[in-house]
């Protein structure tokens, strides 16, 4: 059974009392089964670690296997990672405060768990696209810090030398940064189906929030997947609201991972790294053995508001918010790990000091990078593929039109 | 110019379809609209043959299918029923169905998984059974495919191709007679083509496969049975015809008619009334490209002429011919000897009665009568 914070309000758990939902500290225990001697010495030596058993929900799927393999080494990246994001985030939240950073700016803390549990699971061969909310997933495709800092300043170090901004970031293998609501999952599909039609081995991870759960095309590109088989897996990064809007608000149906009917589903515990690198892990299997396409469902929280214009209180409750953040990805990760011996507390520190020096350094060279040269040239360039532009592009007056040739 | 050749009335048998089948039986016709060619009738030179706009457009999808293997043409019934119009006539059976797909009915759906390919490095040819129909995906086209490879800074390109009929055909009303030159030609990071003639068709459609942008391809439904004589080169496996470029079909001194897809053929025989009635040599420029124009051409030609008339059987607010009038205000104000006037659909729904229908899209007349009234005759 599912704890209480992966339960939206929908109908379907709607007879279930708080009474019966097992506490944090219950939950804790049920993942702390590991016998401490089994966790070995060395860095690089693998070991299995338990996958807390209300980690999944499943939908004519069977659940990833309850105990992870994985090394000292990868747990101690999973929570750097983790930390790179969080403080990424943060240092964006400021410099949007100080007005450098300007219109759209979505963070993803809380949600830090599924981007890199995510990428953990995959290899830098598959391909993975997502919406707005892309800072996390842009970092982990193997941007720096610097070429996201930098995009979100406007500036021409940005990893879309500043034309894309908070919600446009590209990169080897990551698709966007999608800026429609829902657009971008028939996009993801057809990145599938070029695997598909290459013979490559690989999958797609084709993410969305429970905002776009709703929109006609994702059903459609969950249609054409289905038909073709395509090597994709949907996951529905549900952060309990779209905007403002909650998700029983808007969905007359909150299993998200149910929502696919004829693709099987799963729903996974989106603040459990270690969940989440499991369930992707085993859907990579299931898809790779050209079974088809596969929805996951992130259950997760956003700690932010919607954009930064947003101080996410008007449509949540103070306390909601205080119970999420006691469930923060990052911090519980963290205790688990001390728990096991895979590090130190003061080990942990030391991670989360070199993380700061490492963001600062990135973000203090972030913001030396200049802005984009004011002149035609710059403005102009890229509407069209080098050698292949028009000869002349027309600018706000006659005088501005620009000759490329 | 290609003027002469398309008033011979001794060759009117050579120019029946008849003449495409027995050579190209395997791209024979359905029933269709009669090729308005057939009473016009020309010359075939050495060399030239009669191809239909549908077997141009064959013609180039298989060239580029068989040349470039990262294509594949998708839609709704492009491969087992060959093409609700038959442009997709034996594909399937030549290239199998991993390069010919038949989609369910899910614009959005399929267009976004054809946009997706071309992020991932493949050279999807989309096809729309008309234009109508892609307003459900047309977020897709703009949002995904025109403007990603600018908001990547350069790094995403988006070879893609859509193509399908557009504008009006005949009696199937409102919600499929709409013309879409002026939305796609307002998107920076589209291209967008309009052919006309069977050798524009194969040209442009080759060129947009191989252009490395988001190219929207505008065929139109009554063009598609018509027979258009082809040159040997056009023939050809290597022809391309380069997209920004217009082609003036007919020279002239005192009139320059700008117009685009099914109007040539209708400015065409205009000017050729207009000749017999008044004498007046008339210039009309096939724009082939909507998106880039070339302002170039028009303003040469205006320059020669002093008088401007554009026809195109869009809605006439913030259209094609719009656009055309307001560029030669700013860049060949100082040779117009008259204001420039526009001939273009009416700013009505599409009705479905014939006569309604009649006049809500230029016909001959309405262009003769525009021009004499412009050069006051």
């Amino acid at each position: 059974m599912l704890s209480r914070r992966l339960q939206p309000k929908g109908f379907a758990f709607a007879s279930i009392s708080k009474a019966q939902v097992p506490s944090i500290a219950s939950h804790r225990a049920l993942a702390h089964v590991a016998n401490l001697e089994d966790i070995p010495n060395e860095e690089d030596k693998p070991f299995s670690v338990p996958i807390s058993d209300d980690s999944f929900e499943t939908y004519h799927f069977d659940p990833p296997p309850y105990s992870l393999e994985t090394t000292k080494k990868q747990l101690k990246h999973l929570y750097h990672d983790m930390s790179m994001i969080r403080r990424m985030e943060t240092v964006a939240d400021s410099l949007y405060k100080d007005r450098k950073i300007r219109g759209f700016c979505h963070l993803s803390t809380g949600q830090e768990a599924v981007a890199v549990g995510i990428e953990h699971a995959i290899t830098r061969n598959d391909k993975l696209i997502t919406a707005y909310r892309s800072h996390g997933f842009t970092l982990m495709r193997g941007a720096t810090v610097k070429s996201i800092i930098a995009e979100l300043l406007g500036r021409q170090d940005g990893i879309s030398f500043g034309k894309g901004g908070s919600m446009h970031m590209f990169c080897e293998s990551f698709f966007g940064g999608n800026g429609i609501v829902g657009a971008s999952v028939p996009l993801g599909a057809g990145i599938a189906f070029a695997q598909q039609f290459n013979d490559k081995q690989n999958v797609t991870i084709n993410l969305f929030g429970d905002g776009a759960a709703n929109q006609g095309q994702v059903h459609e590109a969950f249609n054409l997947a289905k038909l073709w088989s395509l090597p994709v897996i949907f996951g529905c990064e549900n952060n309990r609201y779209g905007m403002g809007t909650s998700a029983e608000r808007a969905s007359a149906m909150t299993d998200y991972y149910k929502r696919g009917q004829y693709i099987p589903g799963l729903r996974v515990n989106g603040m459990d790294v270690l969940a989440v690198l499991a369930a992707v892990r085993h859907g990579k299997e299931y898809v790779q053995a050209g079974k088809g396409p596969l929805l996951y469902e992130y259950a997760t929280y956003r700690f932010a508001g919607h954009s930064m214009s947003d101080p996410g209180t008007a449509y949540r409750s103070r306390d909601e918010l205080k119970t999420e953040r006691a469930k923060d990805p990052i911090s519980s990760f963290r205790d688990k790990l001390i728990d096991w011996g895979v590090f130190t507390e003061d080990q942990a520190k030391g991670i989360d000091r070199s993380v700061r020096e490492v963001i600062h350094k990135e973000v203090t060279e972030a913001e030396k990078s200049p802005e984009p040269e004011l002149k035609a040239e710059v403005l102009f360039q890229d509407i069209y593929v080098r050698g292949s532009e028009p000869n002349q592009r027309r600018g706000r007056t006659i005088d501005e039109t620009y000759y490329s040739r | 110019m290609a003027s002469p050749r398309l008033f011979r009335p001794a060759a009117r048998l050579l120019s029946s379809r008849l003449s495409t089948a027995a050579t190209r039986p395997a791209f024979r016709q359905t029933a269709c609209a009669p090729s308005i060619l057939r009473y016009r009738g020309y010359a075939t030179e050495s060399g030239t043959k009669e191809v239909t706009v549908r077997d141009a457009l064959n013609e180039a999808l298989a060239e580029e299918l068989e040349s470039n293997k990262k294509t594949f043409i998708l839609g709704e019934e492009v491969a087992q029923y060959n093409g609700a119009y038959k442009v997709t006539r034996g594909l399937l059976d030549r290239f199998g169905p991993k390069r010919v797909i038949d989609t369910p009915i899910t614009e959005a759906g399929f267009c976004g998984l054809a946009v997706g390919a071309a992020l991932a490095g493949l050279h999807p040819i989309c096809e729309f059974m008309t234009f109508n129909f892609a307003m459900q995906a047309i977020d897709q086209i703009i949002n995904s495919a025109a403007k990603t490879h600018y908001m990547s800074g350069g790094i995403q390109p988006c070879n893609i191709t859509f193509r399908g009929p557009n504008g009006f055909a005949a009696g199937v009303a409102a919600q499929h007679s709409q013309d879409y030159s002026a939305w796609y030609g307002s998107i920076p990071g589209l291209k967008v083509v309009a052919p006309w003639s069977a050798e524009d068709a194969k040209g442009l459609m080759k060129a947009a496969i191989r252009d490395p942008n988001p190219v929207v391809v505008l065929e139109n439904e009554l063009l598609y049975g018509q027979a258009f004589p082809m040159s040997e080169a056009a023939q050809k496996d290597d022809f391309v015809l380069p997209i920004g470029k217009a082609k003036i079909e007919r020279p002239g001194k005192d009139l320059t008619i700008v117009t685009l897809s099914r109007c040539v053929g209708q400015s065409l025989n205009a000017a050729a009334e207009l000749k017999q009635k008044y004498g007046v040599e008339a210039e009309v420029i096939n724009l082939r490209s909507v998106k880039p124009l070339d302002v170039e051409t028009i303003i040469q030609s205006l320059k020669k002429t002093g008088r401007l008339m554009c026809v195109e059987s869009g809605f006439p607010m913030f259209g094609v011919s719009s656009e055309i009038l307001a560029l030669s205000m700013e860049y060949g104000f100082d040779y117009l000897t008259a204001p420039a006037v526009r001939v273009t659909g009416a700013e009505v729904p599409t009705p479905y009665a014939a006569g309604l229908e009649a006049l809500s899209f230029p016909q001959e007349d309405t262009i003769v009568g525009q021009a004499a009234k412009l050069l006051r005759l």
